[in-house]
């Protein structure tokens, strides 16, 4: 991708739990259960879901929580780590125990309290890069 | 985080590197909610399965000398020894599986319940207590019903509390934390269990996320049906707990509800709301080769009362008919005379068996049943079950005629 030619703008976020991550953006503004998705190949597979037949591999998912079962949350983590489909990292709008607790179990970056303004500018697409640090999103737009 | 020298201790290694580790995972998720301290528990409930990923986690706390602290009781799996008594054969190698696990609850000091029901027996916390429960089913009826506090713990969380007798002081272990931010008014006719079901599934998809404060649902409603709806907000949504005024332990009227505050949000739930939930949820309506019933795990009651219906009658030919339930209650339903009933017309009682497992995917995989539970249809799709929702006796009328 031609990043050079992109304007960085910097957003102020919260690190949960993690390394730095970067990635492509894939917006859902629906909760996930990574149990919905088929984990062969990285694809949401919840029915009627806004990103039912998208792929969250190697994405920066950008959510507004998790959801769902205490059971099936972290295996589905767990087989997305496992089979390398899961995505480089989530921002969060609201975290809860249930998604935080199988990020940090599956060492998953995961980024919350992120300035409200971030919300205006990205789009699905966008690259962007969190440096885990700093707790700084750079978005290329 | 502030740490006790206890705790300080345990994160040494000086109780094991299990308790280490578990407490290290901890502290990792108090420093992301805020938490200042651990705060002790009495009780955790574990929503452990024989999932790749639980059988990591368990194996590595378990060879790092990890036990349990405080009393905690286990979730379903299944009773592979029935499933095989009647025809039902395990993927390959699970037999194995199930049997290292059970080896491996015990070694643990889990109480072996197999029930996702302990809130309403074996397990049941008090006003006030600060527990630890995963399964997202129990956690609304653990705060709003039995007035303890839990945060929505995943099944590893849980365990990790379990094992560190103790979790960060965050979430829903604080008032400030507890108060409902969304009133629902119920405007709805509430028949019978199923309708809870869909209020549950139909609020969470209206609100999101938040802690509802319900108007419209009566003083009077059931535990069973409570637990219902607490089940289905947190299949839809991620909410751990709601409001009833004048039910909700802490919470004697709307005013206390909100803290004092104005609702962020009004939603209402009225009859429609209902009739399309059940129809989205539900698949058309197919030949049918089984019935499956008790999701979450059926109370004495509910047995009883499919024990009535099926009385003197006998389910169709080329139809699989299942109570699932805990141990406990199956034994009470032997007691009852409920178990002879049901075997009598033909159909299962089973215990300590979850509708999402293996065994059920490759035996029912691409054929159709009914349910009268919204969670068992969300979750078993993926295993290539299709389920249609209907009420109870419905269910049971569909497994007597053979179909619609």
């Amino acid at each position: 991708m031609a990043l050079e030619n992109k304007e960085i703008i910097e957003f102020k976020c919260h690190k949960i739990w993690g390394e730095s991550a970067k990635g492509d953006v894939l917006i859902s503004k629906e909760a996930i259960c990574f149990y919905m998705v088929d984990t062969d190949t990285g694809t949401i597979s919840e029915k009627g879901h806004v990103l039912e037949g998208q792929r969250i591999t190697d994405k920066m998912l950008i959510l507004p929580s998790g959801k769902g079962s205490s059971v099936v949350n972290d295996e589905g983590l767990f087989m997305l780590k496992q089979n390398k489909t899961g995505p480089k990292g989530i921002i969060v709008k609201n975290p809860d125990t249930i998604l935080v607790a199988g990020a940090i179990i599956m060492d998953l970056p995961i980024f919350d309290r992120v300035e409200k303004k971030f919300y205006e500018f990205v789009a699905d697409d966008d690259y962007l890069v969190v440096d885990a640090d700093r707790e700084v999103i750079q978005l290329f737009k | 985080m502030d740490l006790t020298d206890y705790e300080k201790e345990m994160l040494n290694g000086k109780f094991g590197d299990g308790a280490a580790e578990a407490l290290r995972f901890q502290v990792a998720l108090g420093d992301a909610f805020n938490a200042e301290r651990m705060v002790e528990i009495s009780r955790t409930h574990l929503a452990l399965m024989h999932l790749d990923s639980d059988r990591w986690y368990i194996a590595k706390l378990l060879e790092g000398g990890a036990r349990c602290r405080v009393p905690s009781t286990i979730n379903p799996i299944y009773d592979l020894d029935y499933l095989e008594s009647v025809g039902i054969h395990d993927p390959a190698g699970e037999a194995q599986v199930l049997q290292e696990l059970n080896e491996s609850f015990k070694k643990l000091g889990i109480i072996l319940t197999y029930s996702c029901t302990p809130e309403l027996e074996a397990n049941v916390p008090r006003f006030g207590e600060t527990v630890a429960f995963s399964e997202s089913s129990t956690t609304p009826y653990v705060n709003a019903v039995c007035g303890a506090r839990t945060n929505r713990e995943s099944a590893k969380s849980a365990l990790a509390a379990a094992v560190t007798g103790r979790v960060p002081l965050y979430g829903y272990l604080l008032d400030e934390n507890r108060r409902g931010d969304i009133l629902v008014e119920v405007d709805a006719a509430i028949r019978d269990d199923l309708d809870y079901h869909l209020i549950g599934y139909a609020t969470a998809k209206k609100i999101g996320s938040g802690i509802p404060v319900f108007t419209g649902i009566p003083l009077n409603t059931t535990p069973e049906q409570l637990l219902m709806l607490g089940a289905e907000l947190a299949t839809g949504a991620p909410v751990a707990m709601y409001h009833i005024p004048g039910l909700t332990p802490e919470t004697p009227d709307l005013k206390t509800a909100f803290g004092g505050k104005s609702p962020k949000q009004k939603v209402k739930i009225v009859d429609d709301d209902l009739q399309k939930t059940q129809l989205a949820l539900s698949r058309e309506e197919d030949k049918i080769c089984f019935v499956m019933l008790g999701c979450p795990h059926y109370s004495i009651s509910q047995v009883g009362e499919v024990a009535n219906l099926l009385d003197g009658k006998q389910i169709h030919e080329g139809i699989e008919f299942w109570v699932l339930t805990s141990s406990l209650t199956k034994e009470l339903a032997g007691r009852m005379g409920y178990l002879e009933i049901i075997n009598k017309a033909g159909g299962h009682v089973i215990a300590g068996t979850c509708p999402d497992i293996s065994c059920w995917h490759s035996h029912y995989r691409g054929k159709t049943g009914v349910t009268d539970s919204v969670k068992a249809t969300y979750y078993t799709h993926l295993g290539g079950m299709g389920f249609i929702l209907k009420r109870r006796h419905e269910c049971v009328e569909i497994a007597i005629k053979g179909g619609f």
